[in-house]
């Protein structure tokens, strides 16, 4: 895609929405998840292209940080209200919401309380979470598993499936190894390779975590460090999706039949990697933000849409 | 404009406490002191390593837009989250060498001796 189609997308997004920021609609076409824009999904539920993307399958919402009040964005209960206003008001609503981590700023009990408020508004009930580093720095570690930690019994990996695609939901925040990357460890690779053992190669394969699973940019770890082991288990698999928050923006890699994907934030953006002196919060003018916070979401397509298709979507 | 100038007047006034610049608080033996701050900011902590005799404390500052945390990699000290001009004290009592990152960004090390 050339810049001058990325700004014209980025222009038509603006349009179409007056706050709350563009988002990334996922269509699942030839096996791979393919990202078309969500600011111009509303005009494309009734298109015969938008016809054939079939129903939303889940959304993912990353990076929330309800607490944080700072320059880069006062009001992060604001921009996640307006986030929801947006899911709810997809014509179709989708089976699940997942969220990718930092749903707090700093772990505090008053911040996981007013997120979990704030998630009711959602008309898509399930939620499945992965917590991200921000939501564990409490000194005993147990606010978000309190609240989070029953579907993984307090571990923070887990798995589901749902309309025939398997989910795996993994913690890459909990064992830091100084100035190094996320690490997921020995024992969660061992349960995701007995949780993959028996399945299918053409089961299409879900997986998420709140620090990136391939690393894009180490000295601000942002990355995985023995993520290698884990995605040797994944190659066998016709399709596999890898959902990551923690960078605040997006950035894709397409590896054989995996499709890397760096959700943004629904709070405030992160510099490029390498710009400035760390991974700060970036503050942009105030009518520059809603085009770099935003959600994905993500469909299965009954009938594979063509990749020139998902190019004009997103001009 | 006049928020802008009283946030940078206060940033002074604080960066001359953290350095600790004001000379009675130093004792004679150099980086050794009884209480030791040690400044958040950049994404580093400085200065690293420091050296404190033993009984002394020490205060991390975070000055960053970003939150931090200070966690003993051998398991003796950790902070909780640590926002925006918000500090961290740890008091060591016994000699040795301690280690610490940032489990929020755990590129960040530091070391402290204690004497």
């Amino acid at each position: 895609m050339s810049d001058d189609k990325l700004l014209v997308s980025r222009r038509n997004a603006l349009k179409c929405m007056a706050y709350g920021g563009a988002g990334t609609l996922f269509a699942l076409s030839g096996g791979v998840f393919t990202p078309i824009d969500l600011a111009m999904a509303r005009a494309y539920d009734e298109s015969k292209e938008g016809k054939a993307l079939g129903k939303p399958l889940f959304v993912q919402i990353s990076d929330t940080h309800i607490g944080f009040n700072k320059e880069a964005n006062p009001d992060v209960a604001g921009t996640l209200t307006q986030t929801i206003d947006i899911v709810n008001g997809m014509s179709v609503q989708p089976a699940l919401i997942i969220h990718t981590g930092d749903i707090t700023h700093l772990s505090k009990p008053a911040e996981f309380d007013m997120a979990q408020q704030m998630f009711t508004r959602l008309r898509t009930t399930e939620m499945h979470t992965v917590p991200g580093e921000h939501d564990t720095t409490d000194a005993t570690v147990t606010e978000y598993f309190n609240r989070f930690g029953k579907a993984s019994n307090n571990k923070g990996y887990y798995s589901f499936d749902h309309s025939g695609v398997h989910f795996i939901a993994l913690i890459n925040v909990l064992q830091f190894k100084p100035g190094g990357l996320g690490t997921l460890g020995a024992e969660q690779l061992d349960w995701v390779a007995a949780d993959l053992k028996h399945r299918s190669a053409s089961t299409p394969i879900v997986v998420f975590a709140h620090m990136p699973l391939w690393t894009i940019y180490e000295p601000w770890g942002w990355g995985t460090g023995d993520a290698d082991q884990l995605m040797s288990q994944l190659r066998r698999f016709g399709s596999v999706t890898v959902l990551n928050g923690h960078i605040h923006q997006i950035v894709q890699k397409v590896e054989g039949n995996m499709t890397f994907h760096t959700a943004r934030s629904t709070s405030y953006p992160q510099p490029l990697a390498g710009v400035g002196s760390g991974p700060a919060p970036l503050k942009v003018p105030a009518d520059q933000l809603p085009a770099m916070l935003g959600i994905t979401s993500v469909s299965v397509v009954k009938h594979p849409t063509s990749l020139a298709l998902n190019d004009t979507a997103l001009a | 404009m006049i928020l802008g100038r009283t946030r940078m007047l206060l940033t002074g006034v604080s960066m001359l406490l953290l350095w600790g610049a004001a000379p009675w608080t130093r004792s004679t033996a150099g980086t050794t002191a009884d209480t030791s701050k040690i400044v958040v900011k950049d994404f580093m902590f400085m200065p690293t390593p420091l050296t404190v005799k033993a009984g002394s404390t020490v205060t991390w500052t975070n000055m960053d837009d970003e939150p931090h945390t200070v966690v003993s990699d051998t398991g003796e000290f950790k902070s909780g989250g640590i926002d925006t001009n918000e500090s961290f004290s740890f008091k060591f009592d016994k000699p040795g060498t301690y280690h610490f990152t940032c489990s929020i960004h755990p590129r960040m090390v530091g070391t402290i001796v204690v004497q």
